[in-house]
């Protein structure tokens, strides 16, 4: 199938300032892509772009399979939904909701169809004839929805839709947004610069930073094997650990020594991965380090480890201990017996290992 | 602010509450005082020319009588002519109604244009036209009565008209721009999609929005243009001449008695207009300098 949104080489300056740098991003009809990056990186600058609604400097943009460069907004079959909803103050729910239409000389049939059409699908009939001012944040966010719904574009642009929202609420919505793309089987492109909403949305995730793409991927493979230390440090909460170790070969293996404060060492044997290099950042997942005992497979190691600090969450109970000069988070099951001051077995799961270059940051395994 | 007044004066002790006092006092006594000539002119207004003569000057009128307003409307003469204020009354609404309504209107344009469809040079076109407000009037005289001249304008209507809405577009714009430079660009964006072009968005979105600045402006433009004097004795000949200029003719043509009571209730009728305007829509007015952002 030909993409739905096509971005090639796209640059995008501000005066003289570089904001979006060679952008390259392609989407399959039905996808959720999702860009996510810290504050600042460029995401609404792009999301804009694809608009239309920032010129753009280099590059080029097709939707649908239409070269859309130079194409005026109104032309590109696309809908947004904005951060601050950007609702129209002076007119009703209604209004809003069908101005779209309205300008583009739909009757006056077919837009009411469509009106009642989509109120009904968001759950915001009984709204119709408020001004936005008298609706709550949940309620406005939903119009706006409702406002891009109703266009039944060929892609659906929202940024940061949720943002202002409080958390259950956020919860809420996010839940149906996914339902809503499960059920349109729309395109999307969702900015945010909440990782678990991107891990929890997307179908493709692009991850930002000042303005260039560190990755793009399934939520699995960013989360799993992030493709720099900026990409492992952003995705993923409480964040992956990043210890600096230095490598050893030892027979076919790797040996992998980390500094302890006060302590030996501690070695860990990789088998399955070679050719390091001597100084490497090793980057393990809370939940990829487990109480000696509870996390059995090829390539585990288990070493005593000296807790510093216990905080049970729930379900689980996150442990701090120190290594190689960092701290580092495991994710035990609730019912551990770890106490603070005490050395604990540990087991590290190296099947799920990272390696990263310490001066580049660039993923080595 | 009042409920913030109120707990300070009653946390506070007596001497704050004696503060307040003076305050109130002190103020009292300068409203008074701007109000004295006002009172002086109405009562003044309402008396014969005798009682002026041997009366006090804020002493209430014994008779009130008419007679020196209707004379001030329809009969006092202005040099030559002696038909009151009347016909030079409709003139200042012929030239004041339309200049506001359109200098209001490009205004606002020019405003939305400014603020929200930012192109290169915005700021320095903006900061032209704010220096258009700060020019003063007797520099444009005489290259404006060239103009007039030249577009066949020279003592008319239409020409006063265009002189104030040339001279009333920098505040105007200065107005709307303010206004709308609060209103958040995504809202712009948003109807951009939505495919509305320029006009369609200034015309859905953004004058429905502008009703307390719409009054802000009116107001200040209306009495700019009412009271103004030197436009109107520069560029008016007989028989187009504003209100003000026929109210310093009355006041300074009359031969023989002055006729103290005849001039009060032109000078009245000259303000009452602007009066009018300010009561009917001041609370607008100061909403509308105080109003901004809109939210949600
Ligand atoms: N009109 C502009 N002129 C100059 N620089 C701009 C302009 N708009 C945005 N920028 C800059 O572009 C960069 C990217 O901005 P952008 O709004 O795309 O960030 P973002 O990733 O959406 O951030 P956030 O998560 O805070 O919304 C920022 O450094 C910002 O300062
Ligand atoms: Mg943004």
């Amino acid at each position: 199938m030909a993409p739905i949104l096509d971005i090639k080489n796209l640059k995008k300056n501000y005066g003289s300032t570089e904001i979006l740098k060679d952008i390259n991003v392609s989407i399959e009809p039905g996808d959720f892509l999702v860009l996510v990056g810290p504050s600042g990186c460029g995401k609404s600058t792009l999301l804009n772009c694809i608009a239309g609604l920032e010129p753009i400097t280099g590059g080029s943009i097709s939707i649908a399979g239409q070269d859309m460069t130079e194409v005026s907004p109104k032309d590109r079959n696309i809908a947004m939904v904005f951060q601050s909803y950007a609702l129209y103050p002076t007119m009703s729910v209604a209004k809003n909701i069908t101005f779209g239409m309205k300008v583009r000389g739909v009757d006056q049939a077919t837009q009411d169809k469509k009106l009642q059409e989509v109120a009904a699908q968001l759950q915001i009939e009984q709204l119709l004839n408020r001004r936005p001012g008298q609706l709550s944040g949940g309620q406005r966010q939903r119009v706006a929805m409702g406002r891009a719904l109703v266009r039944d574009p060929a892609l659906f642009l929202f940024d940061e839709p949720l943002s202002n929202l409080d958390a259950k609420l956020r919860v809420e919505m996010r839940t149906e947004i996914k339902k809503l793309h499960q059920n349109l089987n729309a395109s999307m492109v969702y900015v945010t610069h909440d990782q678990i909403e991107a891990m929890t949305l997307a179908t493709k995730i692009v991850v930002m930073k000042g303005g260039v793409i560190q990755q793009i991927g399934s939520p699995a493979e960013i989360y799993n094997r992030p493709a720099n230390l900026f990409v492992a440090d952003f995705m993923g909460s409480p964040a992956m650990n990043l210890i600096p170790a230095k490598t050893r070969a030892n027979g076919g293996a790797t040996e992998i020594v980390i500094d302890r404060p006060a302590a030996e060492p501690l070695v860990l044997k990789d088998t399955q991965n070679a050719n390091l290099p001597a100084d490497v950042i090793l980057g393990l997942r809370p939940e990829d380090i487990a109480e000696a005992g509870y996390r059995s497979g090829d390539n585990v190691q288990t070493a005593d480890c000296m807790v510093e600090m216990v905080e049970p969450a729930g379900a689980d109970t996150y442990v701090v201990s120190h290594l190689g000069g960092k701290q580092v988070t495991a994710r035990l099951h609730a019912e551990t017996t770890a106490t603070p001051g005490a050395a604990l077995p540990m087991a590290f799961d190296l099947s799920k290992v990272s390696y990263f270059a310490p001066e580049t940051g660039a993923r080595l395994n | 602010m009042t409920d913030m007044t109120v707990t300070n004066a009653r946390s506070g002790g007596l001497s704050k509450i004696a503060l307040r006092w003076i305050l109130y006092i002190l103020l009292g006594i300068f409203a008074l005082y701007y109000l004295m000539p006002l009172f002086v002119m109405l009562t003044t207004s309402l008396k014969s020319l005798d009682e002026i003569r041997t009366g006090s000057l804020v002493a209430l009128p014994r008779d009130v009588t008419f007679d020196a307003w209707r004379t001030a409307w329809s009969g006092a003469c202005t040099g030559i002519q002696c038909e009151g204020l009347q016909p030079y009354f409709w003139n200042s609404v012929l030239i004041a109604v339309p200049a506001v309504m359109i200098s209001t209107l490009l205004g606002a344009m020019n405003g939305y244009v400014v603020a929200q469809w930012r192109f290169k040079g915005a700021n320095i076109i903006f900061s032209l036209m704010l220096f258009g407000c700060f020019i003063p009037f007797q520099v444009v005289l005489l290259p404006m009565a060239t103009t007039l001249g030249k577009l066949g304008l020279a003592g008319t209507i239409p020409g006063l008209i265009f002189v104030h809405v040339v001279y009333g577009l920098g505040f105007t714009t200065l107005f709307f721009r303010n206004y709308y430079v609060t209103i958040p660009q995504e809202l712009v964006k948003a109807a951009k999609v939505d495919g509305a072009g320029f006009f369609r968005i200034f015309w859905s979105i953004f004058l429905p929005l502008s009703l307390p600045i719409i009054v802000v402006t009116v107001i200040w433009q209306f009495t700019q243009i009412w009271n103004d004097f030197l436009f109107g004795v520069s560029f008016s000949q007989a028989g187009t001449q504003p209100i003000t200029v026929a109210l310093n003719n009355i006041v300074n043509s009359t031969t023989g008695v002055k006729e103290y009571n005849v001039d009060m209730a032109a000078a009245i009728i000259a303000a009452l207009p602007t009066l009018l305007v300010y009561v009917v829509a001041g609370k607008y007015f100061i909403r509308g300098l105080t109003a901004g952002s809109v939210k949600g």
